[in-house]
């Protein structure tokens, strides 16, 4: 049989039209209910993270006043808050779910390649959630070794949860890097092979290029992590001595001999620093089309950005021990670290420019994912800029493991990219359900989340400066600390709460627009990209009905001149009108 | 325009906390000023480029809002305006990184003439070691650590016999001479970090880490451990001193030497008889302890608890509180030993005692304690039979009512406020745990049963 274009196979998928609604909304192959899976569990693990955040906050705002925290809790709450955000919510959300959603859909798919291997991811991710969640009800309760896991502290005894909650998190994170890695072979596989018809790598949306890179530095990444994690539940079990040296614990000999600390802090960022960027490439994307939609304007520096995406994706593989400056390596590595970390700096700063320059005469309609991406400019500037403090070695001293690392990161890979999540949810929430949301409740939302993270976070850099050390129960006296940073730490957790509270606001209108939200128009904010051009809202299974669509021009063809719309879809045929940057860039 | 007005609030409000914010660095007490210009450097850079991006993205904000048949300019590339923008930034971040790179240059070369001290981490505690007159360093080794061996020193090593050990969680130091820290893990990783000398450093078991300054002013600078340790990471803290030459020569004359130590006699018992006679009046006969005279049972009480309790009454970090009854009871009789010869063998009296069970006097929710006792139990053991590696003495089987009022102590600042009870300021943390009285009745409800 002759080889068929894969764009061209579009009538062998009529037949795979799920019959019975197990099929349809359970043990469903469809890329948007997969989706919707992913992203539903993703919130509601968030959620659970949300709540141990404020339990912590309630401890360092307020010491020795609620007796359900002791320090073991403290610790678990510390440690599964962060593993959650960062892996569970952020990674599953940003790839099993924006991913799963937006890449057929915006490349001009009927779904992803593997279909069955795709519905398999989410039940393997929910697993991995289901096994992270027992751990609070194991003997022992949960780890409380911090997110980053580094033995010898996490396997022995002087730590909370080395029972079985140690064990159960290494567990549970082999578990999702099967089913990340299932996911994202998919998402790669579909970019490369199952475009449409004209969309070329350099006509795609920045939303799919963030995603798909993502997606390749996940693939890299994650089997650090999954080596290191089994490495140390041998090390655990078994009394191997992968990352143990001979050591003295409690006045016991455990037995281990020759092993090395440090080694697992290599494996371990060698995979943490990618993830940062597994995190942020999706939302600079995303960020970059909701910019450019809501004012009406072509993404500036399209080929820079993607360029930039690019660079960023392969220099965070040679910046990880930027984490490690005070760790004990050799000290000679941190020339080497300092430099391309501040280098990494420039790519960086170009897509900053390139928003910022995208705003520069354009006719700016500040709807709520609009203010949700100007929001994300201006944390996202500030949490950059305090990454050139630790990133730069010497700095590093002072500033290591103090609440100046604990306000950087949190500005950078927690406030900003969860501003894109929203953002992202408000403006394809029309095509995802077909209704609209509620405008006021949205306008409500982003301005208590962004200016109430803000107060969290800004001061939250002067106690780092002061030298609050991070991961710290108490204070209690500490000479060189003034009674006032006590204060600002109740501060502190005042302002956590209230945004933690707020978020009830996104729940609200997710309801209400399910209920009585209008009926949403098929492409309400006039975009180009593929999506938005889909024959039902919201899409059917196999997206595109009797015909795939046909691309004829870059994703930004917004306020064309000599073209009566301020837009032009993808899919419009060039002779119809200016085509866009191939053709039309010297007018 | 709401959104570009608090956008440029947001900006100027930034600069304002930033500028009148009483939380800044501590004041610099090392050779270290090259660090904070670095900061200062990285300060001014970035918060330029934080004041231009965002109020260049304010007025675009205002400026080019949706207006009624207003459209944007297509406007794909300015490539020479990229091009500036990208050499601007790199020249930027260069002027960042040159000092940054100038000064760890300087860090990771340790002066010849800098003397050396080595700090050693373990859950939650910090002691320090001096290479002694000959400048070297004994071996050690993790696997000969254990109580009488808390170093875990090689015996045959002739390097090691002059070491001077500081089983105690505060190091001196000269002033103005260069030191290189050594530092030491026995079992998890640890961070020495001192804020106002700016430097900070893992320790590794496993391996030796470094890191050096010059302290540039006297006094006490509190020792934090900054990488995370285990549930009492927060209260192992030390601290380093800071003397005048001579100053520090008397303190480090006062520490024993590795073949000093090995040298003192073992307690002896029948000696310890007489001198026991004083305080059978009040602990009984058979240190049973006589709840009347508010005298606790010390039989079958650890030596080493004992014999540190009797040191720091003579030394004064315990019993000199003014509301510590009690314990300012204890000061005299504790001076009734000449020496700590005589504080051993009186020890070792004690220990010829039989041990039995007080009677319960106190009541509580057991189970309430069982929760509670969780936190105690990493340092005093699953049944309360106290670790001496943890610094940490038996609970189990000792009289209720003694437990109850040290914890009330303890978290009153009576006992473990004096700078020197390193334990005491450590079990005060912890009775911060119990939040109120009948709390501390629930624990020691708990406790009984063990």
């Amino acid at each position: 049989m002759a080889y068929v274009a894969i764009a061209d196979r579009d009538h062998e998928e009529e037949h795979h039209d799920p019959q019975t609604f197990i099929t349809k909304y359970v043990w469903s192959q469809d890329h948007k209910v997969i989706a919707i899976q992913y992203g539903a569990t993703a919130i509601f693990v968030g959620v659970i993270a949300l709540v141990l955040s404020a339990m912590m906050r309630l401890q360092l705002g307020f010491p020795d006043t609620f007796s359900f925290i002791t320090p073991e809790n403290y610790y678990q709450f510390v440690t599964m808050h962060g593993m959650i955000m960062v892996i569970y919510l952020l990674t599953a959300l940003f790839l099993g779910g924006f991913g799963n959603y937006l890449i057929p859909l915006m490349v001009g798919s009927r779904d992803m390649v593997f279909p069955y291997m795709n519905m398999l991811s989410f039940w393997v991710y929910l697993l991995s959630v289901i096994i992270l969640l027992a751990s609070f009800f194991v003997p022992g309760g949960a780890t409380g070794a911090g997110w980053t896991l580094y033995p010898p502290q996490a396997i022995m005894p002087g730590t909370p949860g080395t029972d079985w909650g140690i064990i159960l998190m290494l567990a549970s994170l082999g578990v999702f890097i099967v089913a990340f890695t299932m996911g994202g072979l998919n998402y790669v596989t579909t970019v490369l092979q199952a475009r449409c018809r004209g969309m070329t790598l350099m006509r795609m949306p920045l939303s799919i290029w963030g995603i798909f890179m993502a997606t390749i530095l996940g693939l890299l990444a994650f089997p650090a992590l999954l080596v290191s994690a089994i490495m140390m539940l041998l090390d655990k079990t078994i009394l191997t001595s992968f990352f143990m040296p001979a050591i003295s614990s409690m006045g016991a000999d455990p037995g281990y001999t020759g092993g090395s600390p440090i080694l697992f802090q290599h494996l371990f960022w060698f995979f943490g620093h990618p993830e940062v960027y597994i995190v942020a490439l999706p939302a600079f994307g995303i960020v970059s089309d909701l910019l450019s939609t809501h004012a009406r304007k072509n993404i500036f520096g399209y080929r820079m950005m993607v360029w930039a995406i690019i660079a960023i994706g392969g220099l965070s593989f040679i910046v990880w021990a930027h984490h490690m400056y005070v760790s004990g390596m050799n000290p000679y590595f941190g020339f080497f670290f300092a430099t391309t970390t501040l280098i990494i700096a420039v790519p960086t700063a170009i897509k900053v420019y390139n928003w910022v320059l995208t705003l520069w005469e354009g006719n700016i309609h500040l709807r709520v994912p609009m203010l949700f991406a100007i929001g994300f400019i201006f944390t996202f500037i500030h949490g950059g800029l305090t990454g050139l403090f630790l990133g730069n070695v010497t700095i590093d001293l002072p500033l290591s493991d103090t609440y100046f690392v604990v306000a950087h990161f949190h500005m950078v890979m927690g406030v900003s990219p969860i501003l894109v999540v929203f953002g992202a949810i408000y403006h394809w929430w029309p095509k995802i359900t077909g209704r609209m949301y509620n405008e006021t409740l949205g306008k409500w939302h982003f301005w208590m989340t962004f200016l109430g993270t803000y107060a969290i976070y800004l001061p939250m850099h002067y106690l780092g400066f002061q030298g609050v050390p991070r991961r710290y129960f108490a204070m209690g006296d500490t000479d060189f600390l003034p009674a006032s940073a006590q204060d600002l730490n109740a501060a502190i957790t005042m302002s956590a709460l209230f945004v933690a509270a707020t978020q009830i606001l996104f729940f609200a209108n997710v309801i209400w627009s399910l209920t009585r939200g209008p009926k949403a128009d098929p492409n309400p904010w006039d975009a180009t990209s593929l999506e938005w051009q889909t024959p039902d809202t919201p899409p059917k299974h196999g997206n595109w009905g009797h015909d795939l669509p046909e691309v004829h021009r870059w994703a930004y063809d917004y306020s064309v001149p000599g073209y009566a719309d301020d837009f032009i879809p993808q899919n419009v045929p060039a002779d119809v009108a200016p085509a866009g940057r191939d053709h039309g860039v010297e007018h | 325009m709401p959104l570009a007005v608090v956008l440029v609030l947001l900006v100027v409000g930034s600069i304002v906390f930033h500028l009148l914010s009483p939380w800044t660095f501590t004041d610099l007490a090392s050779n270290w000023g090259m660090v904070d210009f670095t900061v200062d450097i990285t300060l001014y850079v970035t918060g330029f480029v934080f004041v231009a991006v965002n109020l260049f993205m304010a007025y675009s904000v205002i400026k080019f809002r949706h207006k009624k048949g207003a459209r944007s300019t297509y406007e794909p590339e300015n490539k020479k305006l990229e091009t500036w923008l990208t050499a601007l930034t790199a020249v930027g971040v260069a002027a960042m990184l040159t000092p940054g790179l100038f000064v760890w240059a300087k860090f990771v070369e340790v002066p010849e003439e800098a003397h050396v001290v080595e700090a050693i981490g373990q859950q939650w505690h910090w002691t320090f070691r001096y290479p002694g007159d000959d400048g070297k360093f004994g071996e050690v080794d993790a696997e000969r650590i254990s109580g009488d061996n808390p170093f875990g020193m090689d015996p045959d090593d002739p390097n090691g016999q002059d070491d001077v050990l500081v089983y105690g969680a505060e190091a001196h130091i000269p002033v103005d001479k260069p030191v290189k820290f050594l530092l030491r893990s026995k079992d998890v990783l640890h961070n020495f970090t001192v804020a106002q000398f700016r430097v900070k450093m893992d320790l590794v078991p496993g391996m030796q880490t470094f890191l050096w300054l010059t302290p540039t002013k006297t006094g006490r600078f509190e020792v934090l451990c900054e990488e995370h340790c285990g549930m009492a990471h927060y209260t192992m803290r030390g601290a380093v001193v800071v003397d005048e030459l001579d100053d520090y020569t008397a303190w480090l004359d006062e520490w024993p030497t590795y073949a000093e130590l090995n040298a003192t006699p073992a307690g002896d018992a029948v000696a310890g008889a007489a001198q026991y006679a004083v305080c059978a009046s009040c602990h009984g006969q058979q240190g049973e302890g006589v709840a009347a005279l508010n005298a606790p049972k010390i039989a079958g009480q650890d030596a080493w608890y004992l014999k540190r309790q009797l040191l720091n009454y003579q030394n004064g970090s315990r019993g000199t509180h003014e509301d510590d009854v009690y314990g300012r009871q204890m000061v005299p009789m504790s001076m009734t030993l000449a020496n700590e010869g005589a504080i051993d063998n009186v020890v070792a009296h004690i220990q010829t005692f039989p041990d039995t069970k007080p009677a319960s006097t106190i009541e509580g929710d057991v189970a309430n304690g069982e929760r509670l006792y969780a936190v105690c139990a990493y340092c005093h053991g699953k049944n309360g039979e106290g670790i001496q590696a943890m610094n940490a003495p038996r609970t189990a089987s000792m009289t209720d009512w003694y437990i109850e009022r040290q914890l009330q102590n303890f978290k009153d600042g009576i006992r473990g406020s004096h700078l020197k009870d390193y334990y005491g300021f450590q079990m005060r943390f912890m009775a911060n745990t119990l939040h109120d009285e009948q709390a501390i009745k629930d624990l020691v409800a708990y406790i009984n049963t063990l």
